[in-house]
């Protein structure tokens, strides 16, 4: 759907993106994570035209990225905004139509979006009479009225309350289904494990990380297991199977963060304890995107 | 190019929607019809502002009795009181005066006038004139002199004004010339503030607003540009269009309704032996006194509208592409209104510069080299050519100053889309010039 090749962008005296390069595959929920600063919106832009890179290449579809791609992108920026003075449902329709739809189109498409989001009844109100969700509501309309086959948005959830923030997520989600590809930046890690099928790590203007949040996940595993038990204190002395990173102790319940010994497996951290104690819960644990993510630009921090 | 039509169409409906538009669209022909009023009221009310006042004479000179003649503004009336009698008389008809000569009348100050009011100068002029015309002739056949030769020889010269053209001799008139060029003068320069900060306005009012990602990843900064300047610049072009139709109309019916009826009938067949006669003949009938309105009226038929409008249109329309393209990089240059100062003035250097010098030097010296200079230079030449046209510019300094005004906005335009396109995803960054020169030479 979208191959971004080496991509360089410099602006006077620092560098924005150093040599970035992505695929994202048709379908995808692809989340383009990173610190302020890493260099996710200069990327979003080129890849919008609203900037040409330095150097590098943007495939759409196979073809080179020109003016005919624009109608069928969708952009959500991170600055919202729109005129201030201007009536929403107009605003709308004209904001519809430079993206190439007809006005009866537009206003096909407008009535159905406004009753689902609920918003109908503002149609006539001039934007600066709305309220801030309101707005951030309209505006998300406004990028995928016109169906785009990819629709790219720049930290989509920042501005919502919890409530909007997952409505907007749901529809994410459902015009994933219908067909349209996903490409979001955001700094937010639980949106990213609960939507994205693969992420990339920008810091730095570089690249550090990419690939399907499974096998990055996967690939983060460190044998490292969480255990809740109750009853007596197991033996743990130095002939268990794994050695013990945490340990604490609250009321009746026990808990233990362990690692597994070389060569040992879960089966065998339980026929261990299973005699001993009683065993209320064990899970591995997998690192959160956000552990990863810190972790990962923390490491370049210090190299 | 679609794009560009639709962002046309909203730039266009936004503003003309606005109610200030449609407040100024009345505001103007209204002020004409204003105008109009106070030059009928004057009119209706000039018969009671000059109605002839009496001057009662107590003569103690023999060379005076007699002989002065009743005006239209003044009777003259022999008073057979004593001074003293008539100054009490005087307090009763406030509008009379007195007028006492003594015997040795040519000492200086031995003539006195009296009166309730203060003197009316015209009045006062008009008995000195009288008395002097009369002590002279009086002299004169003293002397021995005849003078009624002498009034034969005397001659009455007024000067006719004409200009050749190619059409032949034109009645020119200096004055109508003069008021056209600065009229014209002064509105393109305010027009194009007007309508160039309004192209400015906009481009902030997009980056503040934060609509400007949204737009430019539907259409290029330049269609976005280009969109909004030819937008606002048909906003303009259609207030004209409605002041230029509105006031014609309104004056036209103004004209018919009150001018026309209200006119004393002697004035009014005045009007009418002066109608089927042009402009021609008009300085020449002598015979018939012309009040200063008629004289303004006909010097007004000496300009020609047409050819002034017209140019006015087409200096209006190059010089605010020129201007609202500077204007426009200026908007994405800065952050709010307040930055935009420090770029404003010296954009609009040129132009003021030629404003001012159009009042002293351009009116009085129209084909003058500094003048034809600064009309074809892009940046002056609005409003130094604005002032030129009613005296008549010859036709291939006008084509010059016309194509490189086309020529003077493309390159602005240029320059500015250049500012512009960078300008615009700025954000929070203090701009200066040397900012702009390398947002200028960036690549894209």
């Amino acid at each position: 759907m979208l191959s971004i090749r080496n991509i360089v962008k410099q602006y006077a005296g620092h560098t924005a993106l150093d040599d970035v390069s992505l695929e994202v595959e048709r379908g995808q929920i692809f989340g383009l994570l990173g610190p302020n600063g890493a260099g996710k919106t200069s990327l979003l832009r080129i890849v919008n035209q609203i900037t040409a890179p330095d150097s590098g290449e943007v495939y759409f579809d196979g073809q080179k990225l020109n003016q005919s791609h624009i109608d069928r992108i969708g952009y959500l920026p991170e600055e919202r905004g729109l005129y201030k003075k201007m009536e929403i449902g107009e605003q709308m329709v004209y904001l519809a139509r430079l993206k190439g739809l007809s006005r009866d189109e537009a206003m096909k498409r407008l009535k159905y979006w406004f009753e689902k989001l609920q918003i109908e009844a503002w149609w006539n109100k001039k934007i600066e009479e709305l309220s801030k969700g309101m707005q951030q509501k309209a505006q998300f309309v406004a990028t995928v009225l016109h169906e785009p086959d990819l629709i790219i948005l720049d930290e989509p959830f920042s501005g919502f309350d919890p409530v909007n923030a997952e409505l907007i997520k749901d529809e994410i989600l459902e015009l994933n289904r219908k067909g349209s590809t996903i490409l979001f930046s955001t700094h937010r890690m639980e949106s990213v494990e609960e939507l994205c099928n693969s992420i990339a790590l920008l810091n730095k203007a570089k690249k550090v990380l990419d690939g399907s949040v499974k096998s990055i996940k996967n690939s983060y595993r460190n044998n490292t297991y969480f255990i809740e038990y109750s009853g007596n204190k197991p033996d743990l002395s130095g002939s268990q199977p794994f050695t013990i990173i945490e340990e604490t102790q609250a009321d009746d319940a026990h808990t233990l963060k362990i690692k597994l010994n070389a060569n040992a497996s879960a089966n065998d951290v339980l026929q261990y304890l299973i005699p001993q104690t009683s065993v209320n819960r064990l899970q591995e644990v997998i690192p959160t995107m956000n552990e990863i993510f810190i972790e990962k630009v923390n490491q370049i921090k210090q190299p | 190019m679609k794009k560009v039509l639709l962002i046309i169409q909203r730039e266009y409906m936004v503003r003309v929607k606005k109610k200030s538009f449609i407040l100024m669209i009345f505001l103007v022909p209204g002020l004409i019809l204003a105008m109009i009023g106070i030059i009928w009221l004057i009119a209706t009310y000039s018969s009671d502002l000059n109605k002839p006042k009496t001057v009662w004479l107590i003569n103690k000179s023999d060379i005076f009795n007699g002989k002065f003649h009743d005006k239209s503004s003044i009777l003259f009336k022999a008073e057979k009181k004593s001074i003293e009698d008539a100054k009490a008389e005087l307090r009763k008809n406030e509008d009379d005066f007195l007028l006492v000569i003594p015997a040795n009348y040519s000492k200086p100050d031995a003539v006195e006038i009296y009166s309730e009011k203060k003197p009316n100068l015209n009045i006062v002029e008009e008995i000195e004139g009288q008395m002097n015309d009369i002590s002279t002739g009086n002299t004169m056949v003293k002397q021995g002199i005849d003078t009624a030769k002498l009034h034969a020889i005397s001659s009455d010269i007024s000067i006719d004004a004409k200009q050749l053209t190619d059409k032949g001799e034109e009645d020119s008139s200096v004055g109508a010339a003069y008021g056209a060029g600065i009229a014209g003068a002064i509105l393109v320069y305010i027009s194009l503030f007007i309508y160039g900060a309004q192209v400015m306005r906009g481009v902030i009012e997009e980056k503040t607003s934060r609509i400007i990602e949204v737009i430019v990843s539907s259409v290029k900064p330049f269609q976005l540009m280009l969109g909004k300047i030819i937008g606002v610049g048909m906003v303009g072009l259609t207030q004209f269009s409605l002041w230029i139709i509105l006031s014609t109309g309104v004056s036209y019916i103004a004209g018919n309704l009150l001018i026309k009826d209200k006119i004393p009938p002697a004035k009014k067949e005045q009007m009418r032996a002066n109608q089927p006669i042009k402009v021609q003949t008009t300085p020449g009938n002598a015979g018939v006194p012309q009040s200063p309105a008629m004289g303004f009226y006909n010097s007004l038929k000496t300009v020609n509208f047409t050819y002034i409008l017209s140019c006015f249109l087409f200096y209006f329309l190059s010089g605010f592409f020129l201007y609202s393209a500077l204007f426009a990089a200026v908007g994405s240059a800065v952050d709010s209104e307040t930055e935009t100062q420090q770029f404003m003035f010296p954009i609009t250097l040129p132009l003021l510069f030629t404003y001012i010098l159009s009042f002293s030097f351009l009116i009085n010296n129209p084909d003058s080299t500094l003048a034809v200079w600064l009309s074809i230079i892009p940046f002056t030449a609005p409003v130094a050519m604005m002032v030129r046209i009613p005296f008549g510019v010859p036709g291939w300094q006008l084509a010059i100053s016309m194509v490189m005004m086309v020529a003077g906005f493309l390159f602005t335009t240029w320059v500015a889309a250049r500012i512009y396109r960078v300008g615009i995803l700025m954000y929070g960054k203090k701009s200066s010039y040397k900012e702009l020169a390398k947002w200028f030479f960036y690549k894209e």
